[in-house]
This record gives C-alpha cells, structure tokens and sequence, in this order.
C-alpha cells in the first residue's frame, strides 16, 4: 500500500503506540463533556440576546425630540441590493429636511451594516431584532412607523459604533 | 404432545424477545446513541418528541416507513431485497442463546430465561451468526451496483475475517478456563464474583476490539466511512429497508454487548449473594432481580460503545489490517498459550 512514512517528529512514543491509555484519555476528556454545560439554546423558550456588535434589522433611531433622519439619501445610495427608499421633504423647524418616505425592502436588505456606516446623523442603526417574519411581500416592505425605534432601545448598538467607528461622531444636544 | 408444547413455549420466547428486547433495546440504542453524541458534542440532542424526545425513535420508524422505496436501475433486485433481510434476520437470531436469567418454577417445571439457553454450542453458534451477518452488508454492496456501495461490503468481509479469528482465539482461551460452549453453564460458573474478566483480562481487550470490528462501530465503521464511501454498503438503500440495516446495527451492538457481559461479566449474576434476600432460586423475584442485573450490565456496554464511537476516530484501512493480524492475532495467540501454561501448572 502506497502510504507515507511519518517524519521523524511524528513518530509515535511506545506508550502511544499501545493506544490504550490514549483512548482512555481520550474517552475521559469526551465524559467530562458529557456531563458538562450545553451550549443549546433552546429556541422559542429561550430567546437569543446579542450584545451591541449584532447587526440585525435596520432601524431609524427616534429622538426625543424627533427622527434623527435628515433625508439625505446616503443609505439610500450605498446600499447595495437597493433595498431603501428615501424621499425628502421639508419643515419650517430648525432642521428643514426629513423622510416623506423612509422604506427598507427586507427581502432585499443583505444587513451588511453600510447604510449604518455611511450615515452622517447617525440615524440608522442596526438594532438586535433578528425575528423577521412575513406572511406576504407587501409587509417584508417595511416603512417609516415600523422602521422608528426609540433611542433608549438602541443604546447598545450606539455605544458599540462609537467605539468602533472611524470617524467624529456628529456633536449632539445631550453629549454637551 | 409434549414436543408441540415445548415448540410453543420457545415460539412464545421468541416472540418476547423479539417485543420486548430487541425492538426496544435497538430503538432506545438509537435514542441514546443521538443523546450522548450531542451531550459529547455540548448539544442537548433529540428533546422534542414526547417527554425527554422518548418518541424520538418512534418517529424515526415512521418517517422512515413512509418514505419512498427506490431501488436503483442498474440494482440486482431480488438480492437488493435479500440483503437488509438478511442482516435483520441474523442479528436477531443471535438473541436465541442468549441467557437473561436462570430459570423460572412454572408447573414444577423449570422454565430457563432465553429462548434456548441451553443450547450445548451456545458460543459456536453466535461465532457463526455473527460471522455471519457480512453477508447482508457484502450482498448489499454487490447488489446495489454502485462503487461506493460495493467498496464498502467488500471492506465488511474483509475486516470480518481479519477480526474473527482474533475472536474466535480469545475465546479459545475462555473455553479452556470455562471447559463449555454452554452459555447457560458458563454464567452458572461466575456466581459470587468469579467473573470471567478477572481470569482472562488480555481476551476480555481482545473480544472487546474485535467485538467493535464486528458490530462495525467506530474506530472501525469502514464499511460506511462517509467521508470517503458516501454511506457504504446502505448508499443505494431508502426507506424501511435502511431502517432494517439500521435496526441490524444496533441489534449487533447489543448482541456483542450481550455476549461480554455473559462471557466475561458474570451474565445474569446478581452481584450478591440472592440468600440475603431470602430469595429462592427459581422464583419469580430472583428472575426479576437476575434479568435486571443482566439489563443493566448491558446498558453499560451499549453507552461504551457509544462513548467510544464519539471519542475515536476512525482507523485507516491499513492501520485496521495492521492491527488485526499483527497485534490482536499475535496476542491472543499468546493468551491461549499463557492460559494453557498456567493451567498446566496449577
């Protein structure tokens, strides 16, 4: 039988050679994981809770004083599937421009997380909710009232990114 | 008359062992084989049919009897029939000799637990059942008509007759401590602690190793080594007629169990003396107490099998060879001499 010979470095100890004690240790290493913790979640019982480096749905993050979104259709440009929709309108209040229609198509979002990156505002965010089920294509076509989060919900995911990112994030009124 | 009595009595044994231990031995092998495998694996395994997943095995069958039968084009039909028929069939007959207990007073009558324990070459007729189940796998191979399949019955036969004779040598040495094929007398020698394994350690390893050859478990599941032979010998098989080898697999796993336990673990031996009970031989308590103590010696084998299938890998088919004839064939030719050296002196 054509088999290598093993190298010098490979070759096996007497004792190893006699493969019973190294079961042995081997079968003592499989029974402690035997009886040890399981890593299972057990899923519609026990939810899965990711910390803030998830990228689950994408959401707008809602101000107390409003949506952060200033329509300026970033997202909207970057994001690679195609997957949101932005038209702009624009107010009298100090910040002029917001959403008319904000839409992200989830049947098309491959959550790669650049909406996020290139958002100025930071506006969008990807939250931690990873059950997303449709009964139609209709509703996988999400809008502006199902997309607004409030911040407090968010905190994790926002702390994460300004830890992680790579540029100044904007000043806010509750930072100074 | 009393030869259709006796007929009926070994039919209606036959027809409880058949119920009440293999079928639900296999079955509960397999809900423990998926169990361990994912606690070994820090999974939680199979827990969602009936309470603990018990059902489990239940479910399986009945996935697998509803399942569309294929029998492949190029396939031999009547021996791609034949094949999972006889691999069933010769792993339940090996249950015949097996002894459960020792005997029950029925009528004044003894009535011996096993369906015919007192068969006077016990041990040679489950050295030739067991030798023979390779047929089923090797037909099975042939009959399919694909590589794959072919490939692994033919390493069946081969592992088969590698390992047999390492078998067959280490029990050898168990019939001259013994001095009888009778699996009956065999267990009555062990009484009080005189457990075989104590007299012939080296042909307990022996039997074990070969044992697993035999059952073909891993280390040496070659004759369905799925990364290399798609499934092996079952590749062109679907339905219940995979389910059969199933089934035939984890019956030999509880036969070769069976079989340590009676030669080399005392059988249906109660670990102490059933006087301090004031348990009489021949009652129904004993029977009980004896059939449990045998179960659970059995138990204990099935969970090593398993325990070892998820902790060593699988041999190389060299590496099978070598160990075979040039360490399990030399050694248990030494422990038949050393047994028949020490024998001699004493």
């Amino acid at each position: 039988m054509n088999v290598n010979q093993p190298s010098e470095r490979q070759k096996m100890t007497f004792w190893e050679k006699l493969y019973l004690p190294e079961i042995a240790r081997g079968l003592g290493i499989t029974f402690k994981m035997l009886i040890g913790p399981k890593m299972t979640i057990q899923y519609p019982e026990e939810k899965y809770h990711p910390g803030g480096y998830y990228r689950g749905r994408p959401v707008l993050v809602l101000d107390e004083d409003g949506e952060r979104c200033v329509a300026c259709g970033l997202c909207s440009r970057v994001c690679p599937p195609l997957a949101i929709e932005v038209r702009a309108g624009e107010t009298d209040r100090e910040k002029e421009r917001y959403p008319v229609k904000f839409e992200i198509n989830m049947l098309r979002c491959i959550f790669c997380g650049l909406c996020e990156e290139v958002c100025p505002e930071e506006a969008i965010v990807m939250s931690k909710d990873l059950e997303m089920v449709f009964e139609n294509r209709e509703s996988a076509i999400l809008g502006k009232e199902k997309l607004l989060v409030p911040v407090a919900q968010l905190q994790d995911r926002l702390e994460y990114l300004r830890m992680h990112q790579y540029y100044e994030p904007p000043a806010r009124a509750q930072d100074a | 008359m009393e030869l259709l009595v006796d007929f009926l009595i070994g039919f209606l044994k036959a027809l409880i062992v058949l119920f009440l231990v293999i079928l639900p031995g296999a079955s509960g092998a397999v809900y423990f084989e998926r169990r361990i495998a994912a606690w070994i694996q820090m999974r939680i395994g199979p827990n969602r049919v009936g309470p603990y997943g018990l059902l489990q095995p239940i479910a399986d069958v009945i996935k697998l009897i509803f399942k569309e039968d294929i029998i492949p084009a190029a396939a031999d039909k009547r021996f791609h029939f034949l094949a999972p028929l006889i691999s069933i069939t010769i792993t339940v007959a090996v249950f015949a000799v097996i002894p459960f207990g020792h005997y029950v007073v029925i009528n004044g009558e003894p009535v011996y637990l096993g369906v015919a324990p007192n068969v006077h070459v016990g041990i040679l007729y489950v050295l030739a059942m067991t030798s023979m189940g390779v047929y089923g796998l090797t037909l099975a191979g042939w009959a399919s008509n694909n590589k794959y399949s072919l490939l692994g019955g033919l390493r069946s036969s081969a592992q088969m007759i590698s390992y047999e004779l390492a078998m067959g040598l280490s029990i050898v040495a168990l019939l001259m401590v013994t001095g009888t094929p009778n699996l009956m007398e065999i267990v009555e020698q062990q009484t009080g602690w005189r457990w075989n394994v104590l007299y012939q350690p080296l042909g307990f390893l022996i039997f074990l190793v070969a044992s697993f050859a035999e059952t073909n478990r891993t280390p040496f599941d070659l004759p369905e080594a799925e990364p290399e032979l798609v499934g092996g010998y079952h590749t062109e098989y679907t339905g219940m007629k995979f389910g059969m080898f199933f089934l035939a697999e984890y019956g030999n796993v509880i036969a070769a169990s069976a079989m340590m336990t009676t030669l080399f673990f005392g059988g249906w031996q109660v670990p102490f003396l059933p006087e301090l009970l004031g348990l009489q031989e021949g009652s129904v308590a004993l029977a009980l107490l004896q059939v449990a103590s045998f179960t659970i010696k059995v138990a204990i084998f099935v969970f090593f099998f398993i325990w070892v299938r998820w902790t060593v890998p699988r041999f190389r088919y060299d590496q099978l060879m070598r160990l075979g004839w040039k360490v399990l064939f030399p050694l248990s030719l030494a422990n038949v001499l050393i047994t028949g050296l020490v024998m001699l002196i004493n």
